[in-house]
């Protein structure tokens, strides 16, 4: 579904990136771990271009996005984005912001729009929310909200950066639960993540990162039962 | 007394033709002023280019020139070099333009910084909703850098203001050009003047009283 071959990235002299190859395939649920600096969001970020590769291929559903007559925002709206930081838009409610870039990019009715809007928050568990405003929010249903927000655009693919990273931890586990239901519905996720725990309950496969290249990747059992690189043992060994 | 209450009743005569150029100078500016500001942040060396030589030029030469300028120069030079006969009808039309471009330069500026003052992941929220960078702009940047601005934009308009008392040389009758008047015709000259300013300030103090409560408003929005 979605390929990358060879990619590097360089902002200015540093080289973040140094040649990447990796496949995801539909519904496959991909967990990126690696220590911080290594490159894994910038590897996430260079999937829907809001980092442009310095070089090599992203290639989605067989095309190649990556290449400059291409209609990157027609491209966006097949890949979900969730960050760190939720960037929810202050200045709307929980319901314009979900059904904003519906209505907007996608040109849906109104009524259509609230009406999947409602149905997501019912998913993510804040119906109630829905005229609230995201500053009335705490971080974990900020992040719920962000969640349903890129599912209303009817990705085929979900990219998470660090979703948990910024919340209290009492509410790490509303989100991950969020999370962990979209991948059995046969999601298509990425996720960059420190959340060791979650990653070897949800993810299909696990990639290693570090210095801009994947160093390691397998199954949830190979990689935290039996890592074979060295770097990714005193990796595990740090957070576990 | 009776002197100095009718100097201040003179200047008076003048508000409304003050506040009608620095409010239409004001809205020009904020107009004109945004797309200045986009020019200034655009990717396009050449446009980013000319909406800098706009702002320098327009921040660097005072305001009282420009209006001479615009005022005397302009007629002459369509005559004298194109043999086009113009005159300005109504000069308070000069005081629209000269007030409204001079005021688009300072507002540009204010402008870039709110822009700027949005968070960087705003724009990538919207762009990863396949918002293109105008949605994005229009929906989710300005409005949230209109608010930032607001404190900043009455400022302006407060300096505005003053600043339209340099019209008086070109003979658009507003507050500054009243008391001018009268002091001529009666040799008051400190009343007429007296007159004057206690007229900016109640004009300027009210402005930054209404500036606070709407800034404090905002405030409140916020946190809603």
């Amino acid at each position: 579904m979605i390929e990358v071959k060879n990619l590097e990235k360089s902002f200015g002299k540093n080289h973040v990136l140094r040649g990447i190859n990796e496949t995801i395939n539909e519904g496959e649920v991909v967990c990126i771990i690696g220590p911080s600096g290594s490159g894994k969001s910038t590897f996430l970020r260079c999937l829907n271009l809001l980092e442009q590769p310095t070089s090599g291929e992203v290639i989605l559903d067989g095309e190649k996005i990556n290449a400059p007559d291409r209609d990157i925002d027609k491209i966006r709206e097949k890949l979900g984005m969730v960050f760190q930081n939720f960037n929810l838009f202050p200045h709307m409610s929980v319901l314009d912001n979900i059904t904003m870039a519906p209505i907007k990019v996608k040109g849906q009715a109104r009524g259509e729009a609230e009406a999947e809007a409602r149905r997501l928050l019912d998913v993510v568990g804040l119906l109630d929310k829905a005229e609230a405003y995201p500053s009335s929010l705490s971080g974990g249903q900020k992040q719920r909200v962000a969640i349903a927000r890129a599912l209303a655009m009817k990705p085929e693919i979900m990219l998470f950066d660090e979703p948990t990273s910024a919340l209290d931890p009492e509410m790490v586990g509303e989100v991950l639960a969020v999370m962990k239901q979209l991948a059995e519905d046969g999601m298509t996720m990425v996720i960059v993540t420190h959340e060791m725990g979650f990653a070897r309950e949800v993810a299909d496969r696990v990639l290693f990162i570090d210095g801009g290249v994947i160093l390691e990747q397998g199954t949830p059992e190979e990689i935290f039962g039996n890592p074979q690189n060295e770097r990714t043992q005193t990796f595990l060994s740090m957070v576990l | 007394m009776a002197d100095y209450l009718h100097g201040i009743a003179v200047a008076a005569q003048g508000v409304p033709t003050t506040l009608i150029i620095s409010l239409v100078a004001v809205l020009a500016g904020l107009i004109i002023g945004l797309f200045v500001a986009i020019a200034k942040m655009s990717k396009h060396r050449i446009l980013r280019g000319i909406a800098t030589v706009y702002v320098d030029v327009l921040r660097g030469t005072p305001l009282m020139v420009q209006v001479l300028i615009l005022a005397y120069g302009l007629p002459q030079l369509l005559k004298s070099n194109f043999g086009f006969q113009f005159n300005w009808t109504h000069f308070i039309i000069v005081g629209f333009i000269a007030c409204g471009i001079n005021s688009s330069a300072y507002m540009a500026e204010i402008i870039r910084s709110g822009l700027q003052a949005v968070d960087i992941g705003q724009t990538e929220a919207a762009r990863s909703l396949g918002m293109s960078s105008r949605m994005t702009m229009r929906y989710v940047i300005v409005p949230q850098a209109f608010k930032i601005i607001v404190p900043a934009m009455g400022n302006e308009f407060i300096a505005l203001i003053k600043e339209t008392s340099i019209l008086s040389v070109v003979g658009i009758v507003e507050v500054t050009r009243q008391g001018t008047l009268w002091a001529s015709s009666s040799f008051l000259s400190f009343q007429a003047y007296f007159g004057v300013a206690v007229i900016y300030l109640i004009m300027t103090l009210t402005l930054a009283r209404l500036v606070s409560f709407v800034e404090r408003r905002l405030a409140q929005s916020d946190r809603g």
